[in-house]
């Protein structure tokens, strides 16, 4: 269908003639399949798609042809370089994918090589224990009450209705500072700080106070000079025992799981009456065939803390109206209660210091 | 206290079908806490045998055994007699004795088999007390009397093995239960069945004075009883059944006349005490001590007496200690035939205060300072009478002394439904009443749901209608008590600074330090270790009256020994580097006089509490950290780093950074750390602590790496700074301009005087400035260093043209020029 071409060039034309084309064009596709590398099909472009290449040349040439055959040379020339040239992108693309998948490949490590330039940092099991306490308590409307370690004689024992010459003072063998008629102690309980509490708060009061407590005990896997409890004390119109058991019972389910619960027995504490010793079902045998129970030892039970209804005469100390309010107040031993819920076997181990006995148990408990 | 079983039983009606688990089981939720359960360590074979033949065969050694045969009747299985070797020598043919045959197992585990030694095959033992656990008793063996049994009767009935002793932790409030009759009683209450009470005697009508007795202290000593015996049998033997429950009770059995006295005291709880008669001259006198009186008490000792101390006098002067222990020249001896016996009651506080200046426990101090029934002395008295007439042979004198009355017991007003307030339980008023009565108290019903209760005489402990509660709910059972929550705590969650303590430790961990929990006991020799100056306010502590050891007696001022020693214990374990920190409290005397103590009957008024508070240690919280060798570890990666004075101020400024806190740090030098590596921490111009490496002489102390680092910072301060809400910060998107500068200085210029200049200087178009190289040597003259800094420019509302920033640098260049003769490079 080409029209006349009055400029007509045999011999160039001969470049453009169909069944040149289809030669470049194939011998340009060939090349490209066969390249089997990036740097391969570098070397094909340039040879089949560069400035000197066949089809570029045709094309060039298209120019010279007359006007009437320009249109279809053009297109055969177009379609020859437009295949060329997308056999050229396809192959790109999977030479690229095959390279990048290589590197990939080249690339692996030994994931099992140590990553340990920097050391692991920890928070002790007795500060994130007794967070893990405030926690359980914060969640039931309670707040945390904190007080100075270093505390007056009256506030840790006369106004908790240990007066004197109370006998129970002799169960406490107590830290006293200098000079000794100064009546400054060691706090040997955190008592001290629910009276704070009291003496400073209206009621309703719900408090829990965790804190560190000092008795002249000899240092041994069982005893420390040192250790930490958890006191609570709530005082409100109509709090009876009833209430004490149903926080002890929720306290010992978030602590020790899902159906530990509690038991009352009777004890003394002047700071409370009644008074009961707290027993918790043991959460390792759970009280079935207790018998070969190391945690227990046969006995179904763990000693767990004491509490009470307040004293009446602790309330009038600290200022609470006693015909108004009642409270109950109870206190635990954290080392101990950490003690059973992980299984440590010597106290000693929370105050040496170990970086190995801390960093398990990571920032949280 | 110890109980045995068969003495309880002996006062209670208790079912057979009651176990010794149930009796303790019961008991404990009365509130009798069972300690421990002892019974006889012993099985097997344990028979009553009848010495046949006994052939004395002296040894090589100089020792003479005995070859014995022992009719044992069938126990042996054989009914032939049993040849046994033994060694002791007090008893013949034809005594009954106890023979322990092969197979059994006595106290310790000591097994008991047939074996050959001296010659002949020894087929078991005769026994002693001692080798049955039932006595001390090793110079023989068991003589039976001669009606005892028949040889192969089972002894352990006849011993008392079968018995089991249970051993009660008894709470102060409970003192009534320092005694068989206390037991008792909670196990009747228990069992719901009789109770024998022991105290419940016909008394003889007092007829003339047993002695004269003068009571010139009628508050410490309400009621004293006196009886006298005559032509006592000092020799008489202890009989079996009391040595024997002496001993369960855990007391040594010493005479008859003594042995009957702690007899009586375990079965009434009433402490008795019984004088030679014929060595007391004249009246016998209760008063309070003198100046300068000592008394030499039974346990030998020379007591210089208080004029606190309550004494029994006589015409010498004190012959003992009252209600505490007696004194040693009228002690009961193998010579003793008139006896008399006391038995008074006591003021407790008294007792305790005694007991505690003479560093004194004894049996009966232990009661009298706990509070025991006060109409009990004349029982008690007669029935150690009447034990001595029928085991001493004694004459009871007729006479009886009883000087003074039980006080009058005021009587409580409670009302009904209190214990069902107080429980939570659904008690009603009659098992309200019917439960006081239980226990032994006196109700009267009042009008409109009150009642007036007189508690028993032997429970000094109830004075309050809530004493009564206890016992009203013990009874019902504590296990009746329902669980219910609160429902009306209504609390506002943690406070500040208890959220900032958390977030303090979780950033330290996340920086890869460990927390330790050290004691806070520190001494002088704590502080020659820290090297602090003789004068170094840290050396002002808090003492302690009482410290565990004299080597430290105060509490601390500052976290750093804990922490020094947790570290060294570290790397004495292999540690090849160790980062801790603590958190904790540190005191600092008040001297502002002693802490006053005041009445428990009212509240405190604001002053009087305000004084109380101001008496106290001043009780900063502080923070110290402690990094000592290996701080990044070597690895494939390459190599590690020490920790160094550069780790404790980082961890100082990720803390500060973290509370939004800006801290100041210029050089200072303190002890314990480098004279020339230390920096003091301040905010807002107050000091708040120190960060840098240690004095090498604390590293090598402590037996730390050299140039390992500490840090103590005021806790309050720091957390009293962190920033309480953050202000959204504005920062601008527009292009970064970057120029960087290098400064030569003097060597004594701090980077962060040139980087202040520098900021001063380029003003507000400087968005960030940071320190990135140091460089001295050649290329710089001595005594100078090359400091690089990268500046950060940008506008907040234009693309900066090259012109400004470099304006701004110049700026900042000739600002550390005049500031600090910063010359650019």
């Amino acid at each position: 269908m080409s029209g006349p071409n009055t400029d007509y060039d045999p011999v160039e034309v001969a470049a453009v003639s169909p069944a040149e084309l289809e030669a470049a064009r194939d011998a340009a596709l060939a090349a490209i399949a066969a390249a089997t590398d990036l740097e391969q099909l570098k070397a094909v472009r340039t040879d089949h798609a560069g400035d000197r290449s066949p089809l570029a040349l045709a094309n060039r040439e298209i120019g010279a042809l007359p006007p009437q055959a320009r249109k279809e040379a053009g297109q055969r020339v177009g379609q020859a370089r437009g295949a060329v040239s997308k056999a050229l992108a396809a192959r790109q693309e999977v030479l690229e994918a095959e390279h990048e998948a290589r590197i990939l490949v080249e690339e692996a490590v030994d994931v099992t090589l140590p990553t340990d330039e920097l050391p692991l940092g920890g928070r002790h099991p007795l500060t994130t224990g007794a967070e893990l306490i405030a926690d359980i308590f914060v969640a039931m409307g309670w707040e945390v009450a904190e007080g100075p370690v270093i505390e007056a004689e009256w506030l840790n024992f006369d106004a908790l209705n240990l007066g004197p010459d109370h006998p129970a003072r002799t169960m406490q063998d107590t830290f006293w500072t200098e000079p000794a008629d100064n009546h400054v102690v060691l706090r040997t309980h955190t008592s001290p700080v629910q009276a704070r509490t009291m003496l400073t708060r209206t009621p309703p009061i719900y408090v829990v106070c965790p804190g560190r407590v000092f008795r002249t005990d000899e240092y041994d896997a069982t005893h420390s000079p040192m250790f930490h409890q958890v006191e609570g004390l709530a005082i409100d119109e109509g709090i009876s025992m009833a209430h004490l058991k149903g926080t002890l019972d929720h306290f010992a389910s978030q602590m020790f799981g899902e159906g530990i619960t509690t038991r009352f027995r009777p004890s003394y504490f002047p700071f409370t009456e009644p008074s009961a010793e707290v027993d918790l079902v043991c959460f390792v045998c759970r009280g079935i065939d207790s018998d070969a129970c190391r945690t227990c030892r046969g006995e179904g039970w763990i000693e767990w803390g004491g509490c009470g209804i307040v004293n009446p005469r602790v309330l009038q100390a600290c200022g609470v109206d006693s015909e108004r309010y009642s409270g109950f107040a109870f206190g635990m031993g954290i080392d101990r209660t950490l003690m059973f819920r992980h299984g440590l076997e010597d106290l000693r181990t929370l105050f040496e210091g170990d970086v190995r006995f801390t960093t398990a148990f990571g920032s949280e408990l | 206290m110890k109980a045995p079983v068969s003495w309880i039983r002996e006062l209670v009606d208790l079912p057979e079908s009651v176990t010794t688990e149930m009796l303790t089981d019961r008991l404990t939720a009365l509130g009798l806490k069972l300690e421990a359960v002892d019974s006889a360590d012993i099985t097997g074979p344990l028979v009553v045998g009848r010495v046949l033949t006994q052939d004395k065969e002296p040894q090589k050694n100089g020792k003479v055994i005995n070859w014995c045969t022992v009719d044992v009747g069938d126990a042996n299985g054989t009914g032939e007699p049993q040849g046994i070797i033994c060694g002791a020598h007090n008893f013949g043919p034809g005594d009954l004795v106890v023979v322990v045959l092969p197979g059994a197992v006595l106290p310790g585990g000591f097994e008991i088999s047939a074996r050959k030694t001296y010659g002949h095959v020894s087929a078991g033992m005769i026994c002693s007390a001692r080798e049955l656990g039932i006595g001390e008793d090793h110079d023989g063996i068991i003589v039976l009397p001669p009606d005892a049994g028949q040889p192969g009767d089972d002894v352990f009935a006849l011993l008392g093995l079968d018995d089991e002793v249970i051993e009660f932790e008894i709470n102060p409030d409970r003192a009534y239960a320092l005694s068989l009759r206390g037991v008792a009683r909670e196990a009747a209450l228990g069992f719901d069945v009789p109770f024998a009470d022991p105290a419940e005697r016909e008394l003889p009508a007092v007829d003339g004075k047993a002695w004269e007795v003068v009571v010139d202290d009628p508050v410490g000593c309400p009621v004293f009883a006196a009886r006298l015996v005559s032509g006592f049998d000092p020799t008489a033997p202890t009989p079996e059944h009391i040595r024997r429950r002496v001993e369960q009770a855990g007391m040594r059995s010493i005479s008859l006349a003594v042995d009957i006295t702690n007899y009586v005291m375990l079965e009434l709880g009433q402490p008795i005490h019984g004088y030679d008669a014929d060595k007391v001259a004249g009246a016998l006198g209760v008063r309070r001590a003198r100046d300068g009186e000592k008394l030499t008490t039974l346990d030998d000792a020379v007591r210089e007496l208080s004029v606190e101390d309550l004494v029994i006098t006589d015409d010498s002067g004190p012959i003992g200690l009252a209600g505490v222990m007696g004194g040693a020249t009228t002690e009961m001896s193998e010579t003793t035939t008139r006896i008399l016996v006391e038995a008074a009651h006591w003021d407790a506080v008294s007792m305790f205060r005694t007991g505690k200046r003479h560093k004194l426990t004894s049996e009966a101090g232990k009661r009298n300072e706990r509070g025991v029934d006060p109409l009990l002395p004349g029982i008690a008295a007669d029935r150690v009478v009447e034990l001595l007439v029928e085991h001493g042979g004694a004459t009871a004198e007729p006479g009886y002394t009883l000087v003074g009355t039980a006080p009058e017991r005021p009587a409580i007003t409670i009302a009904t439904d209190l214990p069902a307030r107080l429980s939570g339980i659904d008690i009603t008023a009659m098992t309200t009443v019917e439960s006081l009565r239980a226990i032994g108290a006196t109700v009267t019903e009042q009008d409109a749901g009150t009642i007036e209760v007189v508690p028993p005489t032997w429970r000094p402990d109830i004075n309050d209608p809530y004493d009564l509660v206890e016992e009203v709910v013990r009874i019902v059972g504590y296990d009746q008590v329902p669980s219910v929550l609160p429902r009306r705590a209504t609390g506002r969650g943690l406070t500040r600074t208890q959220r900032l303590r958390r977030r303090i430790g979780r950033t330290l961990a996340g920086a890869g330090l460990v927390e330790v929990v050290s004691f806070p006991f520190v001494g002088e020799a704590t502080f020659d270790k820290l090297g602090l100056p003789a004068d170094d306010p840290l050396r002002s502590t808090v003492g302690l009256a009482n410290p565990l050891s004299s080597e430290e007696p105060a509490y601390t001022t500052t976290l750093l020994p804990g922490l020094l020693d947790a570290a060294s214990r570290n790397v004495g374990r292999g540690a090849p580097g160790v980062a801790l920190f603590e958190t904790g409290t540190v005191a600092f005397p008040a001297d502002n006089g002693p802490a006053p103590i005041y009445g428990v009957h009212a509240r405190p008024t604001e002053a009087e509490l305000e004084k109380l508070v101001e008496a106290l240690p001043v009780q900063p919280q502080h923070l110290a950290v402690v990094l000592a060798g290996e701080r990044r570890r070597a690895g494939w990666w390459g190599a590690g780093a020490d920790a160094g004075w550069t780790d404790a101020l980082a961890v100082v400024r990720r803390l500060a950074a973290d509370l939004g806190v800006t801290v100041e740090v210029t050089s200072a030098g303190r002890m314990p750390w480098h004279p020339g590596r230390c920096a003091l921490v301040s905010i807002d111009g107050v000091e708040i602590g120190h960060a840098g490496e240690l004095h090498p002489n604390v590293c090598r102390a402590y037996g730390l790496p050299a140039r390992s680092a500490a840090v103590e910072l005021d806790l309050d301060a720091l957390m009293a700074a962190a920033t309480e809400v953050v202000p959204g910060p504005a920062f601008s998107t527009m292009p970064l301009a970057k120029e960087d500068v290098a400064l030569v200085v003097d060597a004594g210029v701090t980077v962060a005087a040139v980087e202040a200049a520098l900021r001063e200087g380029a003003g507000e178009l400087l968005e960030s400035i940071r320190l990135f190289d140091v460089y001295t040597g050649e290329q710089i003259d001595e005594g100078q260093k090359s400091l690089a800094f990268a500046l950060r420019f940008r506008a907040p509302d234009r693309t900066l043209t090259e012109a400004e920033t470099g304006a701004a640098r110049d700026a900042a260049v000739a600002r550390a020029a005049e500031l600090t003769g910063a010359v650019q490079r």
